[in-house]
């Protein structure tokens, strides 16, 4: 395809159009101190040799599994990715595909895709499961918009303080400009949503919660459902760690109305934070007003079967403005790596493998507590727990580094109440052996 | 589709440019979409009612039809409070294409201002009108 950029006369006449005199009055809302105010200033081209001596030196600055021990998560994850998924992604009929205008040619993709959204469904515990959308937090962002859209006349929404921050600044941006309000839960003191003040918010059109949430604890998902449904708001339950429903009771069956989150566990890389896979489920009463691409499966004229994106007209190239979305692209390859991740894993092997992280972090949990740190917060977790930490260990933390051990994010920054307080991951990558480790640094 | 001659438009309902129809019956006015429009958009397989007692303005958006190929709006031919809506074509939506004047109609509405009837267009001038839409 051929590549043709915007003229000088194309970029004068959309300003025109938008009320910008210049291109950075167009940038006026991304912050000063963000924006480059000269040219690029590249240096000259390297020969091959040179350019990878400089860049094996640049990946010297960062810590990269396995090399490093990362104890990290906060919503993205170090899973281990079967041979058979990096084997498969790299056939050209899946590593080309793009979602599909011309949709029903590519009998291949949207195959693929109807598994995915198939598989998305059984895990969540939904009805219907879109083809993905770009990440956890644009999910959950999109999933609030869609309540606002069954719920026409309600202008609030109420979201759990321990969702992912980045998440939630996510959101603040599709809603600042608005006329609709994010509301803000407060947690409780054993690490989960304090759902009380629910009830007191008016016009409310959808309730929020995490679970696992970002303190690691599992939430009562069934009791802020219930809390939601009681002012006709619609419950949305997220996630940034869907392997936890390998264990835990699903979304679905504890009264979501939507499920929606972040799919990276599912065999994808973290590749320094991006890209992510955003998983969308609900159930069919809001099928009409859920965003994004749909595939379905059918019969032709003859009765063979075959598969069509379904409900196009709820998106943007028919609807027009009046679209459920402005997303009708989807993540078509990290969908279909998540497809190939939990088909290969399968329903047992998800359900051990989920077994298998938590174990793992309640023996460190135990490690700890018998070293005589405490654990933050009493409600249950699944690969992720909160430690209160004495003052010294931030200097502790810097020189763990230094021997590649990365003990947990400090969460001082995203809570400033939880200074000295750290969120540990553990997840199946690290052995008996690492985790031994880890304590025997931490309290040496 | 079909010729406006062949399509169907009743003597005792009033119609609207955007293709809805109203009729009185006992104060209340009851709406649809014409058979010029059910045969615009062809097979119908949703339906989204307003709920009882929603209150929107003459001209006002009050619902979408979901066709095969297309969505579009509903627009109120009258102002005023739904009191009731037609369930039916929660389940059976082909009711607006087979019977746009009888058991597919829309919603029915306590109008605010009942002079409104007045202003939407008999049988020959909504035939006009398509005559005029048409090449």
């Amino acid at each position: 395809m051929r590549y043709f950029p915007h003229t000088s006369e194309d970029i004068a006449a959309m300003l025109k159009v938008v009320g910008a005199d210049t291109l950075n009055d167009l940038f006026s809302t991304i912050p000063e101190d963000c924006r480059r105010k000269e040219g690029l200033s590249l240096p000259e081209a390297m020969t091959e040799w040179d350019l990878n001596r400089h860049m094996r030196e640049l990946s010297r600055d960062m810590a990269v599994c396995p090399d490093y021990k990362i104890y990290l998560g906060a919503g993205s994850y170090e899973h281990y990715i079967p041979a058979s998924v990096s084997y498969l992604l790299e056939r050209s009929e899946f590593s080309t595909a793009y979602t599909p205008y011309q949709p029903e040619i590519s009998q291949g993709t949207l195959q693929a895709m109807y598994e995915y959204q198939t598989l998305v469904t059984r895990l969540l515990g939904l009805d219907v499961a879109n083809a993905s959308m770009y990440d956890g937090a644009s999910a959950l962002a999109e999933a609030f918009k869609m309540s606002f859209n069954i719920k026409r006349k309600k202008k609030r929404v109420a979201i759990s303080g321990l969702v992912n921050p980045l998440y939630r600044r996510v959101v603040e941006t599709y809603f600042a400009p608005t006329e609709y309000r994010v509301v803000a839960l407060p947690y409780c003191k054993n690490g989960t949503t304090d759902l009380s003040a629910i009830g007191e918010i008016e016009e409310l059109a959808a309730v929020a919660v995490q679970s696992p949430n970002f303190f690691g604890c599992i939430e009562d998902l069934q009791s802020a459902a219930e809390a939601a449904h009681k002012k006709d708001a619609l419950f949305i339950a997220c996630f940034t760690e869907p392997l936890a429903y390998g264990l835990l009771k699903d979304p679905g069956c504890q009264g979501a109305d939507i499920a929606c989150g972040e799919g990276q566990s599912f065999g994808i890389p973290q590749s320094f934070g991006g890209p992510g896979l955003g998983m969308f489920a609900v159930k069919t009463d809001y099928v009409r007003k859920m965003p994004g691409r749909l595939v379905g499966r059918t019969r032709d004229v003859d009765g063979k079967e075959g598969f069509v994106l379904t409900l196009a007209t709820r998106e943007q190239h028919i609807r027009r403005e009046k679209a459920t979305s402005n997303i009708c692209s989807n993540q078509g390859l990290c969908a279909l790596t998540a497809a190939m991740y939990l088909a290969a894993t399968g329903g047992v092997g998800i359900r051990d493998l989920a077994g298998l992280n938590r174990d793992k972090t309640e023996y460190l949990k135990e490690r700890l507590g018998e070293a005589g740190l405490k654990v933050a917060f009493e409600a249950p977790t699944f690969n992720e727990f909160v430690v209160a930490f004495p003052e010294s260990f931030a200097a502790k933390h810097e020189e763990l580094i230094e021997k590649k051990i990365v003990a947990g994010l400090p969460l001082v920054s995203y809570y400033p109440e939880l200074a000295h307080h750290y969120l540990l991951c553990v997840t199946e990558t690290k052995t008996r052996d690492d985790l031994d480790a880890l304590v025997a640094e931490i309290t040496s | 589709m079909k010729e406006i001659t062949e399509l169907n438009f009743p003597e005792d309902i009033r119609y609207s440019k955007d293709h809805e129809w109203g009729k009185s019956i006992d104060g209340k006015v009851r709406m649809g979409i014409s058979d010029y429009a059910q045969d615009q958009l062809g097979e119908i397989v949703f339906v989204e009612l307003p709920e009882v007692g929603d209150i929107f303005q003459k001209g006002e958006e009050c619902g979408t039809l979901e066709s095969v190929k297309a969505v579009s709006e509903l627009y109120m031919p009258v102002g005023g409070a739904v009191i009731s809506v037609n369930s039916q074509l929660e389940d059976s939506p082909d009711l607006v294409n087979s019977e746009p004047y009888g058991s597919g109609w829309i919603i029915d509405v306590a109008p605010s201002d009942a002079s409104e009837m007045d202003e939407l267009m008999d049988r020959d001038r909504y035939m006009e009108e398509l005559k005029g839409i048409e090449p």
